[in-house]
């Protein structure tokens, strides 16, 4: 009965020590997957920087501005004016399909006498 | 543990036999008997005391080991938690009342060198002059062959020059990271942003502290890593602020002037949609304050908040409030505007010496007359004037968050007399920043309640104290339109935003005392739309001269009118602000009498 006991206990001790073997591999994996993954996040919020920095610098008022001058005969583009404001009922509607007559039938005629 | 009886019959039958007590047996046996417990319970205590001071012990040294390990290791970040991104190290973004980028940092490099590591320090000076031409080569051989280990090269390169750098291909020519704060819009909102230089430089990192504006003046936020990602918000708006600059360099040049500056706020919040001072700077590369000669000639100065200036006839309205706000006149209260007028002394004069006569409180305000005011003044009383316009906020710097803001103190009378509430009542003799003029100016629009500018975003309105009735505001409102319909101000018309303002022109005092009879600080006041105020608008322009006419015209209805004018017209659209149709008045009954 002690001899079972002690096989029982030197294999679960066995078993624990490769458990905790393992553990600790999957923690140092895990650890350095997250460096991992931080330093990813770093650069990309690094790269998000430097692109809103970029996308604020192309798009900075006078940049805009002189593209709208250089290319005032494709676009017509102009400051923005208080005359440009418009009701909806200004907007036209569209016109009604015409009608087209293409069976006509004839309607008209004399009426016959009574008698 | 074998037991010992206490009357154990070995001893007892002899000492039956001897006739002796057997008692003493009994007792030594017991007395011995509890000796031996006592001393059994006593080892079980002190072992278990060993125990529990061992335990302690352990606890301590463990407690203790840690403490050293915290104390003496380097600090790590926790590497596990997912926490670790919030926290940024980068200065904090700031942005606009939409969200549109303002200020942010851009990583680049500072070069610098370590001669004892140069292979040949000849070639890398070479290369180095011909990369950034303003080197000198020979001063730079001199540092690599000198008994320097290290110098600064450039606080910030490009990463073109960086690369040419590295083609040169020493190895003592080293690169550290470095945050630069960079201003996309460029010269936009100079003088709000201020701008930020390097403060304590290490080779791998280095501080970015704010200089001006506010940068400097919420540097703490800033820099605080807990708001990394949090930019900070401000009320100025992108487009707004970009069609004002516009329109008032415009306007400046147009005008002959020196300098301006307009400012637009909210009249319910106090937030300042944009704020411009002419001439600007980039504060990516912000100029060197000016040792010498006049600061406020120089770029950095900030005409808006430290500019004090007497800002002249827009004055006369806070005269005309007050005095209908204390009863004392109506809008078509007649007072004589008839000269002579002595005061302490000095006469009392009109523009141009013009006399009009008897006028309604509302024509004074129209037609700008000093007398007319300065009676209503009279009436006041230097005192009641005094304590009106301390509560608009006239005698302290206003509380505008950029740094510069503090040192625009407006400049008083040293003794209020009764010559002091006559000139102040027309704007001379009191000095104050165009950031004065707007709150006091909101105070009006919105229905006499005082407002505190903001360079923050604000949800939702942020009334103050009340300082006048609602009526003597809108009394005042009307005025000012009718400055606009049939006054000083008819070039102001913009149609469909019924505005409202006056205007204010005032010679330039000396340096040395006197006044200039050629220079001239021309301020339009304004609010629109008339009839429900949204936005109050103030143009100043610094020595304007309008010389389309035969003579040279300084007044501000020829000069800061109309670039108000046209910048009404390209910025309330932007606001959001459709034309509307203004409500006509209400056909002409007064009441005259009233019988209670």
């Amino acid at each position: 009965m002690r001899t079972v006991l002690y096989i029982l206990t030197t294999l679960g001790v066995i078993g624990l020590a490769f458990w905790a073997y393992r553990e600790n591999y999957a923690t140092q994996e895990a650890l350095a997957e997250t460096d991992r993954l931080h330093s990813d996040i770093r650069e990309a919020h690094a790269r998000l920087a430097v692109l809103r920095a970029e996308w604020a610098y192309l798009n900075r008022p006078d940049r805009l501005r002189d593209l709208a001058d250089i290319n005032f005969d494709r676009l017509g583009l102009l400051p923005f004016r208080p005359d440009q404001f418009g009701h909806v009922d200004e907007v036209a509607y569209p016109k009604p399909p015409e009608l087209i007559i293409d069976n006509a039938v004839e309607v008209s005629g004399e009426l016959e006498k009574q008698p | 543990m074998t037991r010992t009886p206490l009357r154990p019959l070995a001893r007892i039958l002899p000492a039956r036999a001897a006739g002796e007590s057997t008692e003493a047996i009994e007792r030594e046996n017991l007395r011995a008997r509890h000796e031996e417990m006592r001393d059994r319970s006593r080892q079980r205590a002190e072992g278990r005391l060993l125990v529990l001071g061992l335990f302690f012990f352990c606890a301590f040294v463990t407690v203790a080991l840690r403490m050293g390990m915290l104390a003496t290791s380097e600090p790590v970040e926790p590497r596990a938690s997912a926490q670790g991104a919030a926290i940024s190290a980068a200065r904090a973004d700031i942005v606009d009342r939409d969200g549109r980028l303002l200020a942010t940092n851009f990583e680049t490099h500072a070069l610098y060198a370590q001669p004892p590591q140069m292979v040949d320090p000849e070639a890398a000076a070479k290369g180095l002059v011909a990369i950034f031409p303003d080197m000198d080569e020979k001063k730079l051989l001199a540092d690599f062959g000198g008994k320097r280990k290290f110098l600064w090269l450039r606080k910030k390169i490009s990463p073109e020059q960086m690369q040419a750098v590295h083609e040169i291909g020493d190895p003592g020519l080293l690169f550290g990271p470095r945050d630069m704060r960079l201003y996309p819009n460029g010269t936009l909102a100079a003088h709000v942003l201020g701008g930020a230089s390097f403060g304590k430089e290490g080779v791998s990192a280095a501080e970015v502290i704010g200089v001006a504006g506010v940068e400097k003046q919420f540097d703490d936020y800033l820099r605080d890593p807990a708001n990394g990602q949090k930019p900070l918000q401000l009320s100025l708006d992108l487009t707004v602020q970009a069609a004002a600059e516009r329109v008032l360099y415009g306007g400046m040049r147009l005008m002959n002037a020196k300098g301006a500056t307009s400012v637009l706020m909210d009249v319910q919040t106090g937030e300042v949609i944009s704020v411009v001072s002419l001439p600007h700077f980039d504060p990516n590369n912000r100029p060197r304050p000016a040792t010498q000669g006049d600061q406020s000639d120089s770029p950095l100065f900030n005409r808006s908040v430290q500019g004090v200036y007497e800002l002249g006839s827009a004055f006369k309205i806070f005269t005309a409030a007050q005095a209908v706000d204390l009863g004392l006149v109506s809008p078509s209260t007649i007072i004589d505007t008839k000269g002579p007028m002595k005061v302490g002394g000095f006469r009392i004069g009109e523009f141009r010496n013009k006399n009009y006569g008897k006028l309604s409180v509302a024509d004074i305000i129209v037609k700008s007359s000093n007398r007319g005011t300065g009676r209503m003044a009279l009436q006041i009383g230097a005192e009641r004037q005094q304590e009106f316009l301390k509560k608009l906020g006239f005698f302290e710097p206003t509380g505008f968050e950029i740094v510069e803001a503090r040192t625009g103190k407006p400049l008083l009378p040293k003794r209020w007399t009764e010559l002091s509430a006559v000139t102040v009542s027309y704007g001379h003799g009191l000095s104050s920043s165009p950031m004065h003029l707007a709150a006091g100016y909101a105070a009006i629009a919105n229905g006499g309640r005082l407002v505190q500018p903001t360079i923050l975003k604000q949800h939702g309105p942020r009334l103050g104290d009340r300082v006048m009735s609602e009526g003597a505001a809108r009394a005042a409102r009307d005025m000012l339109r009718k400055v606009v319909t049939e006054g000083t101000a008819s070039m102001a018309e913009v149609p469909g935003y019924a505005v409202a303002g006056k205007t204010g022109t005032a010679d330039k005092p000396k340096p040395r005392g006197g006044y200039y009879d050629d220079k001239v600080i021309a301020t339009f006041a304004t609010m629109f739309p008339a009839h429900d105020p949204k936005y109050v608008l103030v143009v100043t322009l610094d020595e304007p001269v309008e010389t389309s006419g035969d003579k040279p015209r300084r007044t501000a209805g020829w000069t800061a009118v109309p670039v108000a004018a046209e910048m009404i017209g390209r910025i309330a659209p932007l606001l959001g602000l459709r034309p509307t149709v203004e409500p006509a008045t209400l056909a002409d009954i007064t009441l005259t009498s009233s019988n209670n």
